[in-house]
């Protein structure tokens, strides 16, 4: 099936100020590992995307960014179409040359050294990691320490990662290597950058 | 010919969008400087591009914007780069650092404690703390790699060997997140301890060299010392001859050529706000004797 | 008492006002006109169109009136408008071999196809000044220029390649994107497209400095001026949706290839290496220096030893830029009182340590003395 332009879902509706308020809403994610944060913006979304997602590809992914989609996500032609479109950024077959990667299913999501970890000279060349999970305020509890929280922070998330913990704590041995995260359900999304340590509270 | 037109906040959108990855990486990987493709700004280099971009790619219609320099508001750079967001973005700007959402510096950190709905954004000219200890920015990248920070440690104990205090009285550098070490900008090292532990984002942007930096809230800042000779942080022997603040950072203020001497806030609006609760200080231009030795 | 200094803003507005005062200077003398800055300052606009990486003439006609004649501050305010430009893609590789030449000449052969074209050039003029221009001169008009025969100038260096005798120009990799120093920060080491791109933007003077010192030993190269031509060449350009190539117009441009001293090795027979520059409009000292500088450049990657300033990549490519040279030398004019007061009360401390010091000399110090 063929999606034409005009049926292709919409993007934001004022791009500058939609674009600035949402990147605002991921700079204080980012800056408050743990917090959940609130995106506003509003444009159309082609399905499985989440809203967050949408606006978070809206916001920062260009044709500079090669952008790396998950098996859900690339089987739907609409989500590339929709993506090559309004963001120009190249989908691209190699993990480990993206950008930005977006996982639907976060079951198979695949382990970080597939994606782009960064060099010990340039560590900012990594892969940030957006994944659309069930929930951001129930489910299982992990206590969050690190820069950008005062003491530690308790976020209850339906995450759905396998070894998450097990991962972030890998992670966090390649410092200043590393994969930043941004978790989105909905409209809601919540950073873990590669300083937070994060691990399940017992009980 | 037509005559040119411009985005909100002056830059377009792909460039925002660039600018905007860089401070998400700077806050994932606190003290490192994020390399970032750096404009051509209509002001020149030096004189702020680093923050003034770095400003525009986070400014929003919702935000109160307030500029110093060296903690003033009325100086006449502060006011070049107010006016050109006021005229490229329409913002709401501000001099009072309690009602600001952003805050652009340069040289200084105000005296009012930060709160978490404040972004701190500081000019920056020379970001790497180790350049002028070493030129070549392929051999600090790789000290930087390395955590490998002995040189500047022999830089500071040489400064004690010879005149028996660490000579480095602004841009002290500091430790972020026990990792990386960070120019914190030319302020004085007065301002460094404000650095740590602060409740809001602090950004760093410097254009001509074209790197962006963070700290994240909550991040331990550490002024580089020794267990013999800690840090100091300076202090004034005056108090503000306006508002007769004891805990400023004080301007010295020449006034006549026979040697007088006043000291006043180098804040402003903390001094003004000082002044406005009745607060009252000398007012007077008392003689200032210069320690001399024959 | 002690009143703070206030009303910055209004002094920034009359510095403004007095600034376009001054601009305009006497004001019984006519303005002058964009056409006229184009057409009798023409060597000035070349300038600040290849400093200032923008191909109008009139905009930079209005950046060096704007500017006063300061050419660095016209440079930057072609960079500064061109930095808000919406990017529509990238042009095809111009072929100079291709060019529409108005001048050309090379010092390594006596003649070849095409000729040696000396055209409209300060070289042989004697440089005494000359009063009939200190009215309105109304020159002779020139002798009726003989048709270059066309496609009858193949490029100098070509001619050498031919015969193997210099190192082939490097051709277009697929693999390797040509890079965009304008839309990525330069890191290092930093390859040779970056390394031209920064050159073609960087000072005139400096690159000047730079090329000259090479010649005067340090990172000596032998170099022979291949050839020189200046004239006009078309711009094409592959829409997307097209995917064939339309052609945009024709720029006029100076292209300098430098012939340098041969490399070779028990596996390559030696031949002769290539030091490039190319510039808008008519720049000859410019792409000159360029293509000495970019040659000495070249060190790292034909085994040589790096010695030179000129062949320093680092230093050389951090310090071409006359807008960000220019905007850090000046900002030492913007307020520093608050770091002054930082190192005036630590130099205070250390004069007062030093005079008790020397109050009381110990016994120690008067025996050394």
């Amino acid at each position: 099936m063929m999606t034409t332009i005009a049926e292709m879902p919409a993007g934001f509706a004022d791009k500058v100020i939609a674009a600035q308020s949402t990147f605002r809403t991921v700079m204080d994610a980012m800056a408050r590992p743990g917090s959940v944060q609130l995106i506003r913006a509003v444009s159309g979304v082609p399905a499985p995307m989440m809203r967050g997602a949408a606006a978070i590809a809206l916001t920062l992914f260009d044709q500079d960014t090669p952008v790396w989609l998950d098996e859900k996500l690339a089987t739907s032609g609409d989500v590339i179409k929709w993506i090559k479109f309004h963001t120009s950024a190249p989908v691209i077959a190699d993990a480990a040359g993206s950008s930005f990667a977006v996982i639907a299913d976060p079951t198979s999501l695949p382990e970080f050294d597939r994606f782009a970890l960064g060099s010990p000279e340039y560590p900012d060349r990594s892969t940030t990691i957006v994944i659309q999970v069930a929930s951001l305020s129930e489910g299982p509890a992990y206590r969050l320490s690190g820069p950008g929280i005062d003491g530690v922070t308790v976020l209850r998330a339906a995450i759905g990662v396998p070894d998450l913990a097990d991962r972030l704590a890998e992670n966090a041995c390649r410092f200043p290597r590393g994969i930043d995260l941004l978790l989105v359900s909905g409209e809601s999304i919540v950073a873990l950058p590669r300083t937070t340590q994060f691990v399940a509270q017992e009980g | 010919m037509n005559a040119p037109t411009y985005n909100f906040a002056y830059l377009d959108e792909q460039t925002k969008r660039m600018i905007r990855r860089a401070i998400l990486k700077a806050i994932a990987i606190p003290g490192y400087q994020v390399p970032f493709a750096s404009r051509e700004m209509p002001m020149p280099y030096g004189w702020g591009t680093g923050g003034v971009q770095v400003t525009a790619a986070i400014l929003g219609p919702d935000d109160r914007l307030k500029v110093i320099d060296q903690g003033s508001d009325d100086t006449t750079n502060a006011i070049s780069i107010r006016k050109f967001f006021q005229k490229t973005a329409g913002v709401a700007v501000t001099t009072s650092t309690v009602n600001a959402t952003v805050i652009q510096t340069r040289h200084r950190i105000h005296e009012a404690q930060l709160g978490a709905h404040q972004v701190l954004v500081y000019q920056v000219p020379i970001p790497e703390p180790l350049r002028f200890l070493e030129p070549r920015e392929t051999e600090t990248r790789r000290m930087h790699a390395l955590a490998e920070y002995g040189l500047i440690h022999v830089k500071l104990y040489e400064d004690i060997a010879r005149f028996g205090h660490i000579a480095t009285a602004y841009a002290y550098p500091v430790k972020v997140n026990a990792r990386y070490v960070m120019d914190p900008s030319p302020t004085p090292k007065f301002d460094n301890p404000k650095m740590d532990n602060c409740e809001a984002l602090q950004l760093f942007g410097a254009g001509r060299e074209k790197r962006i930096y963070a700290i994240p809230p909550y991040t331990t800042v550490q002024s580089l010392d020794f267990e013999d000779y800690p840090f100091e942080p300076y202090k004034h022997k005056a108090c503000c001859a306006l508002c007769n603040a004891a805990d400023s950072y004080l301007d010295e203020i020449v006034t006549d050529d026979k040697g007088s001497r006043m000291f006043v806030c180098s804040d402003t609006d903390y001094c003004e706000t000082r002044q406005a609760q009745g607060h009252r200080g000398s007012e007077n231009a008392s003689p200032f004797a210069e320690s001399r030795h024959a | 008492m002690y009143v703070a200094v206030k009303g910055g803003e209004r002094a920034i507005e009359n510095a403004h006002r007095l600034l376009a005062h001054e601009r305009r200077g006497d004001r019984s003398v006519p303005e002058v006109s964009l056409d006229q800055i184009s057409n009798q300052l023409s060597l000035a606009v070349d300038r600040v169109m290849t400093e200032g990486s923008l191909y109008d003439r009139e905009l930079a006609s209005l950046a060096i009136k704007q500017a006063r004649g300061d050419m660095i501050e016209a440079i930057f305010l072609l960079r500064a408008f061109r930095a808000t430009l919406p990017r529509f893609g990238s042009s095809e590789p111009i072929d100079t071999a291709q060019m529409q030449v108005r001048r050309r000449v090379s010092s390594t052969f006596k003649d070849m196809p095409g000729g040696q074209v000396l055209g409209a050039t300060f070289d042989y003029t004697h440089r005494l000044l000359d009063p009939a221009l200190m009215g309105e001169a109304s020159p002779e008009q020139p002798s009726v220029v003989a048709e270059a025969e066309p496609g009858v100038m193949p490029r100098v260096t070509d001619i050498l390649g031919r015969d193997g005798l210099i190192e082939p120009s490097p051709v277009e990799d697929p693999e390797h994107q040509v890079g965009d120093i304008t839309r990525d920060s330069l890191s290092f080491p930093a390859d040779r497209d970056l390394r031209l791109q920064n050159l073609a933007r960087g000072d005139e003077g400096y690159l000047l400095a730079l090329g000259y010192s090479t010649q005067r030993g340090y990172g000596r190269n032998h170099p022979f001026a291949g050839e020189i031509r200046v004239g006009e060449v078309s711009v094409e350009f592959v829409p997307e949706d097209l995917g064939f190539a339309v052609p945009l117009g024709s720029i006029t441009l100076t292209e300098c290839q430098m012939v340098n001293q041969f490399k070779g090795s028990d596996t390559e027979a030696p031949c002769f290496t290539r030091g490039y520059g190319l510039a808008f409009g008519q720049s000859e000292r410019k792409v000159m220096s360029m293509a000495l500088v970019d040659r000495a450049l070249r060190a790292r990657e034909l085994g040589e030893d790096v010695k030179a300033p000129a062949q320093d990549e680092e230093f050389v490519l951090s310090h071409s830029d006359n807008v960000q040279s220019t905007g850090f030398v000046e900002h030492l004019k913007l307020p520093h009182y608050v770091d002054f007061q930082s190192e005036l009360g630590l130099l205070r401390k250390l004069r007062k340590e030093f005079a008790e010091a020397n109050e009381a000399p110990t016994p120690m110090q008067e025996a050394a003395e």
